[in-house]
C-alpha cells in the first residue's frame, strides 16, 4: 500500500511539477504577482511529494517487500540495514528518485530563502526547475518506475552487488548527485536572466552562494568516489580516467571556473555572457554525464544496467534543456553589455587565465572520454586512449594554472603589478626550491617531474600564506594591529585561502604517487615482509562470518624497529549469492603515508599472496579535497551571502568589511 | 559577425547532440564493434616477448586461440584479469597475450601481482600490431582458428555470460572442425 501512495506521491509531483513550470512564467510575463508567487507554493509541495515516494522506497527497502521489482532486484534479507537502505539509490531506478528528490531539495530550499529576490526573477528561476523536475520525474514514471510490482514475489531478493555494500560508497552518490543537481540552480539563474536579459553584480551575489555550495559538495563526492576505489579496488590507484568518473569531474573542472567568473561579475560587472554560458554548460556537463552512464554508449567499469530507450529519452531530456537554453543563449546574451574594462594584467586578467586553462582542461577530458563515440562515427583509425593520454594532456595543461594560483589573488583588480606581486611572493620561491631539493634529497634524485611537483606544491601553499599575511600586514604592523586584521578578514577570504591552499596540499599528494613502493609475496603463517623500514609478519588468516558473506581474515603484524605499530586485518569477502569476492584491504595511515595491506588468492596449504605497498603522503590528496570543500563551505558563511543582510550590511559596510577583501 | 560568435555554443551542441543520436541506434553496441577482419587472416606479426619466447602470428596456427590486447594502465583489464584467470586454468584455453602501448616492466609486474593466465605475450610497445588488428581500445579478445583466421571480436572487457554462451561454445566448434 505504502509503496502504492510512493506512485502517486510522485504522479501528483509531475502534476505539480507541470504547473510549477508553467504558471510563474506566464505570471512573470504578465506581471501577475499571485502567478509569480505559485512558484513558491509548488516548489515546496512538489519537494514534499517527491519526499514521500523516496520514504516509500526506502520503506520497501527496509521490509524488504519484494514484491517490489525493484526491491527484489537489488536488496536481500541478510544484507545490513545501511546498505538496505544505501541499495535504494544503489540501482539506476532508485538513483533516480534520489536525483529527483536532491532537485527538491534545491527548489524547496530556493522557495524558502530567496526572500530577496525580486519575485520576477524568483518565480522565473523556480519555473526552470519546474521544467527540469517535469522532465526527470517523466523520464521515472515512463522508463524507470522504481514502484513496479510483481506477482507471486520471489522469496528473496538478488542483493546488492557487493562493492558496493560499503559505506564510502553509501554516502558517495547522495553527495554527488546534491552537485550536480545543485547546479541545476546556476542554470536556471542564467535561464532566468536571459529571459529577462538582465544581469547584474546583484544577480551574481544571488547565484554564487548556490554554486558555491554545489560545488562543495561535488568536491566531496568526488573525494569520497577516489577514496573509496583507492581501498576496495585492492590495487592502490585512485583516479583511472574512467568514463563515470570524468562525467562527475568535467562538471566539476566547469563548475570551478563558474565560481571564479561569478566573482568578476560581482565585483566588476563584466564577463556577463561568459559566465551565464558557464552556468549553462556545467549543469549540461551533468546533464550528459547521466546520459553516458545510463545509456550504456561507453564501456565502463562501473555500468548500469542500461537500456537503448533510457538513452533516447535522456538524449531528448538533453536536446530540450540544453538545445533550449543555448538557444536562448544565442539571442539574448549578445545583449547584455560589460561594465568594466581591465587590463590583460589584473585580478580580472588572472581569473580569465583560470577560466581559460579550466575550460580547455574540461575539454581534453571531454574529447579523451568521448573519443571512442566521435571516431566510432567518422570510421577513422581505431586509437586508444586511456591513462598515456590524459597524463600527457591534462596533466601539463594544469600546471600553469597551479603556478596561477599562487599569483592571481595578489593582483589587484582593474590593473595588476605583475612584477610586484612576483617579487612579493620571494618566501615561495624559497618554499618551492628547498621542497624540491629535499624530495630529491630524500628519494635519491627520484622522478623528476614528480619532484617539480612538490615544488610546485611549496610554491602554491607558501604563496597563499604569503597573501594571507600580506593582508594583514604581518610583521609591517604590530602583532595585535595583524590580529585584529587577521579577525575582521571576511570569511570570503578566509575561504579562498583554505581552499587555495587544499589544492597545494593535494598537488603534493598527487606527485608523491611516483615514490609508491610495493612488495608482492607469497606468504604463510609466520613470514615477513620487509616494506619502506616496516617489517610485516603474517599470522596467519582466519575464516570469520559476516552478516552475507564469509571473510578469510588475515592477520598482519606491523613493526617497526620491533616495536609493534599496528595489528591490521585485510579481508577477502566471499559473497555466496552473487558469488563474487571483494577485497577488504588494511590500511595503516599515519598522515603522512599509508601502508596498505591487500590480502590475494590462497591456497589449501596455507599458502597467500600478500601485495603491500607503502605510499607517502597519499591521505594528502583527500585532505587537500576536504580544505578545498571546507574552504567553499567558509566562503559560504561570509556574512555577504547571509540572508536579508544585504540592506543592513550596505548600511554599516564601510566600517565593518576591509578593502582586503574585495 | 559577433552574433555569429554567440551561436557557436548551440551549433556544437547539435553536432555533439548528432553524434549521441548516432550511437543510440539499436546496432550501435559498444562492446560489439564490427570488425572488417572477421573471416580474415589476421594481420602479420612477430614480436618480442615479455619473457623469453616472442609471439608470431604463423607459431599460433594449428588449433584454434585466443589473442587477448591488453595494457597496465588499463582498468577495464583488470576487470577481465579474473575471468581470463579462470579461462586459462579451469578450461585450459590456449590464451596468448598482447601488451599495447605499454612498459614491459609494468605489465610483468600486473602478471606477477594477479597472475599470468597467458602462455605467451607480445610487446606491442608502439601499438603498431594493435593498429593492424584494428585494435579499438583495451582490452579486446580475438578467436583466431587453426589456419590462423579472425572468427570472433570482443570489444571491452569480457564477460561470463559472453564466455559461457558465445566464447566456449565457438572454441568447441572450431575444436571439431
Amino acid at each position: 500500500m505504502i509503496t502504492e501512495l510512493g506512485h502517486f506521491a510522485l504522479i501528483l509531483a509531475l502534476c505539480v511539477a507541470v504547473v510549477q513550470a508553467v504558471v510563474p512564467l506566464v505570471g512573470a510575463a504578465r506581471g501577475n504577482l499571485a502567478w509569480m508567487e505559485v512558484a513558491r507554493t509548488a516548489a515546496l509541495v512538489q519537494f514534499a511529494l517527491v519526499a514521500m515516494a523516496m520514504a516509500a522506497l526506502m520503506h520497501a527497502y527496509v521490509t524488504n517487500d519484494f514484491s517490489v521489482i525493484n526491491v527484489a532486484e537489488n536488496s536481500h534479507t541478510d544484507k545490513p540495514l545501511l546498505y538496505q537502505i544505501s541499495g535504494v539509490w544503489g540501482n539506476h531506478e532508485g538513483s533516480m528518485v534520489l536525483w529527483v528528490f536532491m532537485l527538491g531539495v534545491c527548489s524547496a530550499a530556493l522557495a524558502l530563502f530567496s526572500g530577496n529576490l525580486p519575485p520576477a526573477l524568483r518565480a522565473r528561476v523556480l519555473a526552470v526547475q519546474g521544467m527540469i523536475a517535469t522532465g526527470f520525474l517523466l523520464f521515472i514514471l515512463l522508463t524507470s518506475n522504481p514502484f513496479l510490482r510483481t506477482w507471486p514475489p520471489p522469496p528473496n531478493g538478488r542483493g546488492l552487488n557487493p562493492v558496493l555494500q560499503d559505506p564510502g560508497l553509501a554516502f558517495h552518490p547522495p553527495f554527488l548527485y546534491l552537485g550536480y543537481v545543485g547546479f541545476s540552480v546556476g542554470f536556471a539563474f542564467a535561464v532566468a536572466a536571459l529571459i529577462e536579459g538582465r544581469v547584474d553584480a546583484a544577480w551574481a551575489r544571488w547565484v554564487r552562494p548556490w554554486t558555491l555550495a554545489s560545488w562543495c559538495a561535488l568536491t566531496i563526492g568526488i573525494a569520497m568516489g577516489s577514496w573509496w576505489a583507492y581501498y576496495t579496488l585492492g590495487w592502490g590507484g585512485w583516479w583511472f580516467w574512467d568514463p563515470v568518473e570524468n562525467a562527475s569531474f568535467m562538471p566539476w573542472l566547469v563548475g570551478t571556473a563558474l565560481i571564479h567568473s561569478s566573482i568578476v561579475v560581482e565585483k566588476r560587472n563584466t564577463m556577463k555572457s561568459w559566465t551565464i554560458l558557464l552556468a549553462i554548460i556545467t549543469f549540461s556537463l551533468s546533464l550528459v554525464g547521466t546520459f553516458l552512464v545510463r545509456s550504456g554508449v561507453l564501456t565502463s567499469v562501473h555500468a548500469f544496467a542500461t537500456d537503448p530507450e533510457r538513452g533516447a529519452f535522456i538524449l531528448l531530456l538533453l536536446a530540450v534543456a540544453i538545445g533550449g537554453s543555448l538557444t536562448l543563449y544565442a539571442f539574448r546574451a549578445p545583449a547584455l553589455k560589460g561594465g568594466g574594462l581591465f587590463a590583460p594584467i589584473s585580478r580580472e586578467g588572472a581569473l580569465v587565465l583560470n577560466n581559460l586553462i579550466l575550460s580547455c582542461g574540461c575539454a581534453t577530458v571531454f574529447l579523451g572520454t568521448l573519443y571512442p563515440l566521435f571516431l566510432d562515427a567518422v570510421g577513422g583509425p581505431k586509437l586508444s586512449v586511456g591513462f598515456p593520454f590524459f597524463n600527457r594532456t591534462f596533466v601539463p595543461l594544469m600546471v600553469p594554472m597551479i603556478l596561477a594560483v599562487g599569483i592571481g589573488p595578489l593582483l589587484s583588480w582593474k590593473r595588476g603589478d605583475l612584477l610586484g606581486a612576483l617579487q612579493r611572493v620571494w618566501a615561495a620561491y624559497a618554499a618551492a626550491v628547498v621542497a624540491i631539493l629535499v624530495a630529491f634529497y630524500v628519494t635519491h634524485g627520484g622522478p623528476i617531474l614528480a619532484v617539480l611537483g612538490f615544488g610546485l606544491a611549496a610554491w602554491t601553499g607558501m604563496a597563499v600564506l604569503v597573501e594571507w599575511a600580506d593582508r594583514i600586514k604581518l610583521f609591517r604592523v604590530g602583532f595585535a594591529d595583524s590580529l585584529r586584521r587577521a579577525m575582521h578578514l571576511p570569511r570570503a577570504a578566509y575561504g579562498m585561502s583554505f581552499a587555495h591552499f587544499g589544492l597545494a596540499v593535494s598537488v603534493a599528494g598527487f606527485s608523491a604517487s611516483a615514490f609508491d613502493v610495493e612488495a608482492i609475496d607469497t606468504v604463510h603463517a609466520g613470514s615477513v615482509v620487509q616494506i619502506a623500514g616496516y617489517e610485516l609478519r603474517f599470522a596467519g588468516v582466519a575464516r570469520v562470518p559476516g552478516p552475507n558473506y564469509t571473510a578469510d581474515q588475515a592477520s598482519v603484524e606491523i613493526r617497526r624497529d620491533g616495536a609493534l605499530v599496528a595489528l591490521v586485518h585485510p579481508e577477502r569477502r566471499f559473497f555466496p549469492l552473487q558469488q563474487q569476492t571483494t577485497a577488504m584491504t588494511a590500511i595503516r595511515t599515519n598522515f603522512l603515508s599509508d601502508l596498505y595491506v591487500a590480502l590475494g588468492d590462497g591456497d589449501e596449504a596455507g599458502n597467500w599472496t600478500l601485495r603491500v605497498y607503502w605510499k607517502p603522503l597519499v591521505p594528502w590528496i583527500w585532505i587537500g579535497a576536504m580544505f578545498m570543500a571546507f574552504g567553499g563551505m567558509v566562503s559560504l558563511s561570509d556574512r555577504r551571502w547571509r540572508v536579508g543582510v544585504g540592506a543592513r550590511a550596505r548600511r554599516m559596510a564601510p566600517a565593518l568589511q576591509p578593502a582586503a577583501g574585495e | 559577425m559577433r552574433r555569429a560568435l554567440y551561436l557557436l555554443p548551440l551549433l556544437l551542441f547539435l553536432v555533439l547532440g548528432g553524434f549521441f543520436a548516432r550511437s543510440l541506434r539499436p546496432d550501435y553496441d559498444p562492446h560489439v564493434l564490427p570488425s572488417a577482419m572477421i573471416d580474415r587472416e589476421a594481420p602479420q606479426f612477430d614480436l618480442a616477448g615479455l619473457k623469453d619466447e616472442g609471439l608470431a602470428r604463423d607459431a599460433l596456427k594449428g588449433g584454434p586461440v585466443l589473442i587477448n590486447f591488453f595494457a597496465s594502465w588499463c582498468v577495464p583489464c583488470r576487470v577481465e584479469h579474473p575471468l581470463l584467470m579462470a579461462l586459462a586454468n579451469r578450461e585450459h584455453v590456449p590464451l596468448y597475450g598482447i601488451d599495447y602501448k605499454d612498459q614491459p616492466e609494468d605489465a610483468a609486474k600486473l602478471l606477477a601481482q594477479f597472475g599470468d593466465p597467458y602462455r605467451r605475450v607480445g610487446l606491442d610497445r608502439d601499438g603498431r600490431v594493435g593498429l593492424d588488428f584494428g585494435v579499438y581500445g583495451v582490452p579486446e579478445t580475438y578467436v583466431l582458428d587453426s589456419d590462423g583466421h579472425i572468427r570472433k571480436r570482443f570489444v571491452g572487457p569480457l564477460t561470463a555470460e559472453q564466455v559461457d554462451k558465445e566464447l566456449l561454445p565457438l572454441l568447441k566448434a572450431l575444436r571439431k572442425s
